[in-house]
């Protein structure tokens, strides 16, 4: 047991390889035996990832899912933000200028509308649970744009740690249920070409659920999406704590 | 070489963040401002111009597919690194928040993506 633990921690970031290979090989061979090909093998894939965290972070009390397990720690280094951010810029590569130009305003207003628009759902449900306070109901608000916005915000305008884990709480629903969702909605949203994809990304914003719900859905459509997405949390963070206070402020 | 690939992909990472935290500190915003889509941006236009030929051909370019088809098992490593314990205690009120942000979110994308289609004009047979 203990020469088990010290080969798969010494070789942590391997042994991930190897775990995320099986569970992907399982989850194509699910989607095609049991489900005919239905439900895309990596939404199977990114399902089980999430169940899997679940379980972790209740074994481990950690906060980074089966990454706290001592046998599974490199899962950290290739699911952290380094990696993710490396391979979404390789998904760039063979997009075409065109495809981008095309839907150059769309996206840009998509990035502002999602922003704004998850601001405003966020705060109303704030208010509706009872909320008054123009720092708390700012907060969760922003919370509600992404988990990175919510801190980010509640600090700035010195939120207590309550509200400000309740913020991240909103974002974390956000970003997973987008993971989920995205492919069962595809369809009826006409999530089908690069313009609709990059829409898409300025609307959700969340880099993890727009990176994981458009593998999910087509894997082509991803450089699209994750292009406007990464700009989403850099303007909620730009207008929750400015802006977006100030109207909460006036209003209540 | 595979290497040259590898390269120009980090290259384009890198500047695109670097890029992406100045414009954060510019707006006196606690983040990264869109450093890995400034990245990508770099990418698209270093693969499409004739300059860069030698790094993006070839065994280069294997060095840049590698990465791009290993996105969906990174992807799957993210979920499940995920804090998923967290954002189920943070009891009603955070999932109603985010559930309904969602929801009108995902109704808005056809709404937005026909402004972007009439800016465009009809030049495209739907």
């Amino acid at each position: 047991m203990e020469i088990l633990e010290t080969v798969f921690v010494r070789n942590s970031l391997i042994v991930a390889f190897a775990v995320v290979g099986v569970t992907i090989w399982i989850s194509y061979f699910v989607a095609h035996k049991l489900t005919n090909g239905r439900i895309h093998g990596s939404a199977i894939a990114i399902a089980l990832g999430l169940i899997a965290a679940y379980f972790g972070g209740k074994a481990t009390g950690g906060s980074t899912g089966v990454a706290d397990i001592t046998l599974l720690g490199g899962i950290g280094l290739m699911g952290g933000g380094m990696m993710r951010d490396f391979a979404i810029v390789a998904t760039a590569f063979g997009v075409k200028l065109g495809e981008l130009k095309k839907a150059g305003i769309a996206g840009v207003i998509s990035i502002f509308a999602g922003v704004i628009v998850s601001f405003i759902v966020g705060a109303v449900v704030a208010i509706l649970y009872g909320h008054t306070d123009p720092v708390a109901v700012t907060t969760i608000g922003a919370g509600a744009v992404t988990y990175i916005v919510g801190p980010v915000t509640g600090s700035a305008l010195g939120a207590s740690s309550d509200i400000i884990a309740l913020s991240v709480a909103a974002g974390l629903i956000k970003s997973i249920l987008v993971m989920i969702g995205t492919p069962m909605v595809a369809k009826a949203i006409g999530l089908n070409n690069p313009q609709s994809a990059m829409v898409f990304g300025g609307l959700m914003g969340t880099t993890s659920g727009v990176a994981a719900g458009l593998a999910a859905t087509d894997p082509k459509l991803v450089p699209y999406g994750a292009m406007t997405a990464t700009f989403y949390t850099g303007v909620g963070c730009l207008l929750g704590p400015s802006i977006l206070f100030i109207i909460v402020n006036a209003l209540l | 070489m595979i290497v040259y690939g590898v390269a120009l992909l980090s290259a384009c990472l890198i500047l695109g963040m670097l890029i992406g935290e100045v414009l954060g500190i510019a707006l006196a915003v606690e983040a990264n401002v869109g450093g890995v889509g400034i990245a990508m941006l770099f990418l698209v236009l270093t693969s499409n111009s004739d300059k860069f030929k030698a790094l993006v051909e070839g065994a280069s370019g294997m060095g840049i597919q590698f990465w791009s088809a290993m996105y969906i098992p990174i992807v799957v490593a993210m979920a499940a690194r995920q804090n998923v314990v967290a954002a189920f205690e943070g009891g009603m009120l955070a999932v109603v928040a985010g559930v309904a942000a969602v929801v009108v979110s995902f109704a808005l994308v056809p709404v937005i993506s026909k402004i972007g289609r009439s800016d465009i004009g009809t030049e495209e047979n739907q």
